[in-house]
């Protein structure tokens, strides 16, 4: 997939996003979410960002919008860094979010045409209220809400409707970029399906750009061109999304994908699951070296001694492990 | 004889909206040592259907006809005295969420012996062993000083075991699993699924895995039924449903779901939005969102039919394919054999 080399879009390098935590009346330990992760997304691709609750990849996902502030590292949009608040205001235009819960993301007291209108009344995007009003009932009809609707109250509606409003308050100012943070997961299957293809369609108009965070593998597998992988705050893997899926490296990874649950009896049967023991480590406690050491069946003494490099070794295939070589 | 036989269930929830029919009729049988699995989506009546059997329905709910059967017992009307022996002890249940239901203020050690001591004849000491014994066999380390510690001194993943385990305790021959790993992680869940499998062959227990993961189906499921606003669509062997489908919902349901091949294609969902409730239509209830729908399925219900040994399922496609190819003949009313 080497050609001419493009700016990506997003890019982040180095990412670090620590929490204080008190752990005694007057000592706080930092809990790190997010511990130098990087990586770049293109113009029109999506990255599937996958692993277990805890592991930080919703905190990924808010700190590369600047909903938290970064304890260190870089985010760079079009190849430019985010630094002052005007640029940061400006980023926020062009960057925005769809979140997990249809539920509590929507203000109750709120018209289902004031919160579309929200992002717009902020950034001041309108000459007049005629033109407000038009553009709320054209991002209405764009997701598939009956425009109709726009006085209506978000308890009116049913979950995959309310997410449907979630994106239209996404797409209120024609971004380039949004992050989903599992936008699927709290809707059912029929539903799901619905939402999933409406991101595609609106990829192939409008020529989005997105981070997709979720746990569903087979969601991700479908929706993303390559997947990234987090474990403990930190990048595991990294690679095209079906070869991540048909060929992970790290033992991780591989746990992972094995566990899936496939809709189909006899490949179910006949699936190999590799069952990892023991549960993810507390971030605030996390283990020395690689982060996986501790549930991971091929650890060795290198293993707690040194963070193993987050390097390619195979063209666009990037790994965090001491023993890639010698495993697969 | 089954195990457990359900018989024309009829559930409702009496809100001051109207009455909410959230069983409409279900019928299966359960033999001893299977697993059932019970898919649908948000509202279909399957977690409803499971709180019946244990007759814990919230509130306003109520049984309004039919028969459950346990080992030929009848548990509909039989009273809080019967349904006290039950509970626990010949069906458990364990719930979606296992943050919510442990007590967080008792020591796990308490909760476990607590279902000990109400249902079996033994002393504290036989109970505390008992309990240990039941942890030891849901893979948890260090029993003994898990028995002091509280819910929140444990993971998700743990606190389902140790509903598990709570839920094992007294032996009992069927095992009600609501939504058992939708809230815990991949990995976590695969421990689970594959503990829920392994306890199930040694203790010959039959398991009813209430679940809305297709997925979760496939890997643990003997028989299935598919349930839509409060009815059975179809219920088979797991191969089937999931290889031969009959019912128009199934196969929407079956064609929804990513799997790795549709990955570049387009999803093909099932169009429109869930029923409502309270204003289920008089026909088929999925006809409002079949692609397939015809004049009939709109005004009546179709009854369920025998596909194959193992398969039936509620469908006037089935009526119609047969009609076609000669299978079945109309008579007046054009009822199915």
């Amino acid at each position: 997939m080497s050609g001419p080399v493009e700016t990506p879009l997003v890019e982040i390098k180095h990412l670090k996003e620590y929490f204080p935590i008190n752990v005694g009346m007057f000592q706080s330990k930092p809990l790190k979410a997010v511990d130098d992760v990087s990586f770049a997304i293109r113009k029109g691709e999506t990255l599937g960002l996958v692993g277990e609750s805890g592991c930080g990849k919703t905190t990924v996902g808010r700190t590369l919008l600047y909903l938290y502030k970064p304890t260190d590292g870089e985010i760079l949009f079009n190849g430019k860094p985010i630094a002052s608040k005007a640029d940061i205001n400006e980023y926020r235009k062009k960057a925005t979010m769809v979140f997990q819960d249809p539920y509590s993301s929507l203000n109750p007291r709120m018209t289902v045409s004031d919160i579309i209108g929200e992002p717009l009344d902020v950034h001041k995007m309108y000459a007049s209220k005629q033109e407000r009003h038009e553009r709320i009932l054209e991002l209405m009809n764009r997701v598939g809400l009956n425009s109709e609707h726009a006085a209506r109250y978000a308890h009116e509606f049913s979950g995959g409707q309310r997410q449907r409003i979630g994106i239209a308050r996404a797409l209120a100012l024609d971004p380039e970029f949004i992050v989903c943070d599992e936008p699927v997961s709290a809707l059912d299957v029929s539903i799901q399906a619905q939402v999933i293809n409406m991101f595609g369609e609106l990829q192939e108009q409008m020529g989005l750009t997105y981070l997709f965070i979720a746990h569903d593998i087979l969601v991700v597998r479908h929706i993303s061109n390559r997947i990234a992988v987090m474990y403990l705050g930190k990048m595991v893997e990294l690679a095209d999304a079906a070869e991540i899926y048909d060929h992970p490296l790290h033992p991780y990874t591989k746990s992972l994908m094995s566990a899936v649950p496939q809709p189909d009896p006899k490949i179910a049967r006949a699936n190999q699951r590799i069952v990892l023991s023991g549960d993810i480590p507390s971030p605030l406690n996390a283990p020395s070296g690689c982060p996986f050491r501790t549930r991971c069946p091929n650890a060795t003494e290198a293993c707690a001694a040194s963070m193993p490099e987050f390097k390619e070794v195979s063209s666009g295939h990037f790994v965090a492990c001491h023993r890639t070589a010698e495993i697969n | 004889m089954s195990l457990l036989e359900v018989n024309d269930l009829h559930t409702s929830f009496f809100t001051p909206a109207g009455e909410v029919r959230a069983v409409n009729g279900v019928s299966f049988n359960l033999d001893r040592g299977k697993v059932l699995g019970i898919v649908g989506e948000s509202g279909s009546g399957k977690s409803v259907t499971a709180y019946s059997i244990m007759q814990i329905l919230a509130g306003t709910g109520k049984i309004v006809s039919g028969s459950i059967k346990l080992d030929g017992q009848e548990l509909v009307g039989a009273g809080e005295k019967v349904m006290k022996t039950v509970r626990g002890n010949k069906v458990s249940i364990i719930f979606q969420d296992p943050m919510t239901s442990l007590n967080p203020t008792y020591t796990i050690g308490h909760q476990l012996m607590e279902a000990i001591l109400l249902h079996t004849d033994r002393n504290r000491h036989e109970a505390y062993e008992r309990a240990v014994e039941m942890l030891r066999l849901v893979n948890i380390n260090e029993p003994e000083k898990r028995m002091k510690q509280y819910p929140f001194e444990h993971s998700g993943g743990m606190r389902q075991r140790i509903m598990i385990a709570m839920a094992l305790a007294c032996e009992p021959d069927i095992l009600i699993a609501d939504e058992p790993t939708t809230a815990l992680d991949v990995t976590i869940q695969a421990q689970i699924l594959e503990l829920m499998k392994s306890l199930q062959e040694e203790l010959g227990m039959a398991i009813i895995m209430i679940t809305h993961d297709l997925g979760v189906v496939a890997q643990m499921c003997d028989e299935v039924i598919v349930m839509y606003a409060g009815s059975i669509c179809e219920q088979g062997t797991a191969d089937e449903i999931f290889y031969n489908p009959h019912h128009e919902y199934t196969k929407g349901l079956l064609r929804s779901i990513p799997t790795a091949d549709t990955a570049g294609t387009r999803l093909k969902p099932i169009t429109g939005t869930p029923i409502d409730l309270l204003n289920m239509p008089k026909g088929c209830p999925f006809a409002p969102r079949c692609d397939n729908a015809m004049k009939i399925c709109l005004t009546q219900r179709c009854a369920r039919m025998q596909i194959n040994d193992a398969h039936q399922a509620a469908c006037w496609m089935n009526v119609k394919a047969g009609v076609e190819s000669g299978s079945i003949e109309t008579e007046k009313g054009g009822e199915a054999k």
